[in-house]
């Protein structure tokens, strides 16, 4: 009697324990979701990636369609390397744009894809040609304050 | 002159004494993989340590996690509202607790509960001569009381850090969504967002592996080791805590400079 006991605390533990895991796995973690099983890859080229990573999202009208795959930089042709993995199920046109956005003010940078009007379709290995690069706020202060200049000294010749 | 040649004297003496116990450590351990065949034949030995270890240990890892959990949510709520991202709660919770407080907290609660208890029990084994009238019957006593709870303790461990992550987690989603009032669906969709498993979930559990390995070993040790009094038992067991702690706290450093940098 004490030893059945005994293993049905154990065993009650033990089952404790695979759901703990399994909840973290599905609720807490990522494993079920957003995982791209089969993908084809595409390269786009980059003056400046900003903030993009390895793994990064891959959106086009906001839904996650791939994950960036790597990020190199050509020494020859001096712009940045960048590997898409694009889901199977979804096909783009070879005219697609490519931009890199930020998530939100401060969040984490994606890639996102414009699909173009072309009939023919991206295949595995193509290059996107239409990259937008990510947006440096220095540069667009350095812009802005640039232009609101120019509008002081217009003001003073008239 | 004499000072510091008396000085190196000791760190020499220190130094080799942490080594030879580092190397008995070490073949205590190899002496219970070699015996865990034999042990596991009775298998009934490591339900019953699992069942002392783990089961009986049940109850304070919860509740411990469940309050670090509200906690967390509090406290963290009060500085990301700041930055009006109360969102981020959720990831925030769960990100702390699976990586870094649930292996730790659940290695420094069961230092204190299971390795105490089982310096003090095999200490007072070798104090009563149970160890000697064992080996006196050919029964070997790393098979028959180490192995079991070497065992049990790398067992009960992952799981006990497991249940305390997933309370924790709870415990936040209790202070933040019900009490707080954060959206219940952005503090889960953001956590799953931010929570991978491979590189989160799968890291913390090799953590408290590692954990329930070293707290045990260290443990087990410090029993045999304990000299045959009632003051070196309870050296003994002093000692168990404070140096699991320590390792548990070093070795947690040195873990997460590996796995997430």
């Amino acid at each position: 009697m004490e030893r059945v006991k005994l293993d049905i605390w154990v065993g009650i533990f033990v089952a404790l324990g695979i759901i703990a895991m399994f909840y973290m796995a599905t609720r807490v973690g990522n494993l079920t979701s957003n995982d791209v099983k089969k993908t084809y890859e595409v390269k786009a080229y980059f003056e400046n990636i900003g903030g993009l990573k390895p793994r990064a999202a891959v959106k086009a009208s906001g839904v996650v369609v791939g994950r960036i795959g790597s990020i190199v930089f050509d020494p020859e042709a001096f712009h940045a390397v960048v590997k898409i993995n694009i889901d199977e199920r979804y096909s783009f046109p070879t005219d697609t744009f490519a931009n890199i956005y930020t998530a939100g003010l401060l969040g984490e940078q994606y890639l996102s894809l414009e699909a173009g009007g072309d009939d023919v379709n991206l295949k595995a290995g193509d290059l996107i040609v239409h990259t937008q690069d990510a947006v440096v706020l220095e540069k667009l202060i350095s812009q802005f304050l640039y232009n609101s200049a120019g509008e002081d000294d217009d003001k003073d010749k008239d | 002159m004499n000072n510091i040649l008396n000085f190196f004297e000791k760190l020499g003496a220190s130094a080799r004494s942490s080594l030879s116990g580092l190397g008995s450590c070490a073949r205590l351990f190899f002496l219970t993989i070699i015996y865990s065949a034999d042990s596991f034949k009775r298998f009934n030995l490591t339900i019953k340590e699992i069942y002392f270890t783990g089961v009986l240990s049940l109850v304070i890892i919860i509740v411990s996690a469940f309050f670090v959990g509200m906690v967390l949510g509090l406290q963290g709520y009060y500085t990301l509202e700041k930055y009006g991202s109360s969102e981020a709660i959720g990831v925030l919770v769960a990100l702390a607790l699976v990586r870094e407080l649930g292996p730790v907290v659940t290695a420094l609660l069961f230092a204190g509960r299971a390795g105490t208890a089982i310096t003090a029990e095999i200490g007072l084994m070798k104090t009563t001569e149970q160890l000697s009238a064992m080996e006196m019957m050919a029964v070997s006593p790393v098979a028959r009381i180490v192995a079991p709870r070497f065992w049990a303790g790398m067992i009960s461990m992952p799981i006990l850090a497991t249940i305390f992550s997933m309370v924790g987690i709870l415990g936040g989603y209790f202070i933040a969504v019900l009490i707080i009032g954060v959206d219940d669906g952005a503090f889960w969709s953001q956590m799953q967002a931010n929570v991978d498993f491979h590189n989160d979930i799968v890291d913390g559990a090799i953590k408290s592996i590692v954990f329930g390995f070293t707290c045990t070993l260290i443990a087990l040790y410090q029993g045999l080791v304990a000299p045959p009094t009632a003051e070196g038992v309870s050296r003994a067991t002093t000692k168990t805590v404070v140096i699991s702690s320590l390792s548990v706290l070093g070795l947690d450093f040195v873990l997460t400079s590996f796995m997430f940098v």
